[in-house]
């Protein structure tokens, strides 16, 4: 067993309210410089919908991500066969009209139209040409469903519903949608790493960040056709690629990422998970159905003794196997399984756990109150607005078995609190309900407690970094005293 | 036009100044910038005339240069293999060919640069001068082609001779001199190139993909190990 700690996250679906207040401090944060402006690390798509970049689903478009090719895990497109020859162009390489081109406002035009009739306007202005442009897309040009029939309609996901269900779907007054952010899931078996020919993309090795070093960097750009979520990006102005660092200044001073500090509807987990990570490629070319639980099998126990002493074994500080029993990643993925890694089938085994929305709350209404909470009621999982295929195409690799499992007992907490708080709904119905869901009371509360009233340390467990054990073994720290300081001095200026 | 007495400092002084600078500057700005180590793409604003423009320079150029450097290292064996006519006539065509799929991969370079206005925005002077002196380079090598054909030949038996002169610290004027003024041209224009390499985006040749092709899938970063 060669036992690594990873950072791992969970985003509660449910919880999301689509504020793009995570969007909005990331961007502050990394990517408000030129040749960035169209990066969004961090962005919020509506669902169903053609997301950023435009269909960065359809991999037989994009072609990214990890395929089996007579059961050998392969890069889908990235590969050294693929890459090199296409070097100099590589064909599956979103182009900026795949994200958008970013703009601003002739603010100045405000204060300095000359006197008209005519109320002064501020035009858009691109912000690569600083020309003024038609704004023809942006980064959730399709929030809440916005021209649902070019981009809801569109989504590659809903290939595996029925007409019907997708005519239902789109049928007025019963609309669906929910929110899906998305950020770089630091993967285990990332695609981006494995495709760059300058070795520049890097998992470290305490935390599992995915970094990209900018200096090593070249530019080719294999990661971002390589990534299947389209998290790396392109900074066209200094010619290298950039993408989510997780905040990682902010975790080794032991704060959340940004994005997850200021999530609004608290709706973001994080903590250290411990791995095996001698088997991740095994893992990784699991078949389709038996991925979810592959890679749940990768995560370790971390009370197990056999456990503790196999991460003490391969230098994981007792501090961080500590924080591993705390992380709420770890109740949420493998203890109470209900939350699902996205599109698992691309199969770099992503690190971001998403608990599937049950919304619309499912129930009958007799006159003013909700009632008829009984028996019937998984039945009606199956006959939500959001059809199960549908969502088991986003986080169950089209499995629904696993969706199913995760709703159901999202519903018999509720179910359950239902019981315990309003009354109206009998405690030992609703504890049958539980059980049949493969929970149990004292579960139920744990989940309950975790997403609704979940403080800021619940929610956090950030490990602590001992920078200040590998720095010293790495370097003298008088090393640098009285000079000019550390690491990367020069402006990031473009090329030559 | 006599240019000759020019003969002494461009084929016996220049050289040495290209190849000082070249090798001075590129490792300093190695080591001191690696940041600016990039192929620079602009491929993400630009995504059609880029096919048209990348891959036929590149492919093209390529195998110019491949043939100027078996030339250069292996004359003998080139000057048996051009010992059959029909041999000359394939070897000759098909770098002929590839010179000017490299021609016409520039050109649409060029021109694409110029016609979208988000691309002058990352074309810097020192963009435009390299693809000046590449198309430069191009064209009087397209033309020596056509004027003086049979180059495969000749280079193997005089400029072959020459440049190993160079390298061997005393170079020999009588191998030159008698060249044609295009040849001449060409040659300035490649010690010209050389030298302004480290000056401009060319350095992301270096760089080319090298451990990738024998390491791991996943690099793994350890600050503690
Ligand atoms: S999400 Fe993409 S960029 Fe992030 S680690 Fe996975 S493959 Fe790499
Ligand atoms: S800040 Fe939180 S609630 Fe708001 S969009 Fe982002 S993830 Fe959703």
């Amino acid at each position: 067993m060669d036992v690594r700690a990873q950072i791992s996250m969970v985003f509660h679906l449910d919880k999301c309210i689509g504020c793009h207040t995570c969007s909005i401090a990331c961007k502050n944060i990394w990517t408000d410089r030129k040749g960035t402006e169209y990066m969004w690390w961090n962005n919020v798509e509506t669902k169903p919908g053609t997301g950023y970049p435009t269909k960065w689903e359809d991999q037989e478009e994009y072609r990214g991500g990890w395929s089996l090719r007579n059961d050998k895990l392969e890069l889908r497109s990235t590969g050294k066969a693929h890459i090199v020859p296409n070097i100099f162009h590589n064909p599956s390489m979103p182009s900026m009209d795949d994200y958008y081109e970013p703009w601003t406002y002739d603010y100045k035009n405000l204060f300095n139209a000359p006197e008209s009739d005519d109320q002064p306007t501020a035009r858009p202005l691109s912000m690569v040409t600083g020309e003024p442009i038609d704004v023809e897309a942006g980064p959730n040009w399709d929030d809440d469903l916005g021209g649902s029939k070019v981009y809801a309609a569109n989504d590659p996901n809903l290939a595996v519903l029925t007409p019907q269900q997708r005519a239902q779907l789109f049928a007025v007054e019963r609309l669906m949608m929910f929110y899906f952010p998305r950020i770089c899931n630091h993967c285990l078996n990332p695609s981006c790493v494995a495709a760059c020919p300058s070795g520049a993309l890097y998992k470290r090795g305490e935390d599992g960040v995915v970094l990209l070093d900018q200096n090593r960097c070249r530019g080719w750009r294999s990661c971002v056709a390589a990534c299947p979520y389209k998290k790396t990006f392109f900074n066209w102005q200094t010619g290298k690629s950039e993408k989510c660092v997780l905040c990682f200044p902010r975790l080794e001073s032991g704060q959340a990422p940004a994005c997850f500090h200021s999530c609004v509807g608290r709706i973001r987990y994080l903590g250290v998970i411990l791995y095996d990570a001698r088997r991740i490629r095994e893992v990784a070319s699991s078949r389709d159905e038996d991925l979810i639980e592959a890679q749940r099998s990768l995560i370790l126990d971390p009370f197990d003794p056999e456990v503790v002493k196999a991460a003490r074994a391969s230098g994981v500080h007792d501090s961080i196997v500590e924080s591993a029993r705390k992380s709420p990643v770890y109740k949420f993925v493998k203890e109470w399984k209900i939350a699902l890694p996205p599109h698992i089938e691309f199969r770099t085994l992503p690190m971001l756990f998403y608990v599937p929305p049950l919304a619309p709350v499912m129930s009958t209404k007799a006159g003013d109150i909700v009632s008829n909470v009984s028996k019937g009621l998984f039945h009606e999982i199956d006959e939500a607005r959001v059809p199960i295929e549908y969502l088991a195409k986003l986080f169950g690799a089209g499995d629904a078995g696993k969706v199913r499992a995760a709703l159901k007992k999202q519903m018999a907490v509720r179910v359950w609190r239902r019981a315990s708080t309003v009354g109206d709904v009998d405690k030992a119905a609703a504890e049958r309900l539980l059980r049949e869901a493969g929970s149990s009371p004292e579960e139920a509360e744990a989940i309950y407690r975790m997403t609704a009233l979940c403080s800021f340390e619940e929610r956090f467990v950030v490990p602590p970094a001992h920078r200040e054990l590998a720095i010293e073994m790495m370097e003298d720290p008088l090393e640098h005293k009285q000079s000019a300081g550390f690491g990367f001095l020069s402006a990031p200026r473009r090329g030559s | 036009m006599n240019i000759g007495y020019l003969d002494p400092f461009l084929f016996q002084v220049f050289p040495y100044v290209a190849l000082v600078v070249f090798f001075l500057m590129t490792i300093y700005r190695y080591w001191v910038r690696e940041f600016t180590y990039s192929s620079l793409s602009s491929q993400l604003l630009e995504n059609q005339h880029h096919f048209y423009g990348m891959v036929p320079f590149h492919y093209g150029i390529l195998t110019v240069l491949l043939g100027h450097v078996v030339a250069f290292l292996l004359p003998r064996p080139l000057l048996w293999w051009n010992g059959v006519p029909a041999r000359l006539y394939v070897l000759e065509i098909s770098t002929f060919i590839c010179a000017l799929l490299a021609l016409f991969g520039l050109a649409n370079l060029i021109v694409r640069r110029a016609a979208f206005p988000a691309l002058r925005k990352v074309t810097i002077l020192s963009d435009w001068m390299l693809l000046g002196l590449l198309m430069f380079q191009i064209v009087s090598g397209v033309s020596i082609a056509i004027a003086h054909p049979w180059g495969s030949s000749w280079f193997s038996a005089t400029l072959t001779p020459y440049l190993w002169s160079v390298l061997r610290l005393s170079p020999d004027l009588g191998y030159v001199t008698p060249m044609p003024l295009l040849v001449k041209a060409h040659i300035v224009g490649a010690f010209t190139i050389i030298a302004y390499f480290p000056f401009s985006r060319m350095v992301h040749v270096l760089v080319v993909p090298n451990p990738y092709l024998w390491r791991r899938p996943q690099v793994v970063r350890w600050y503690g190990r």
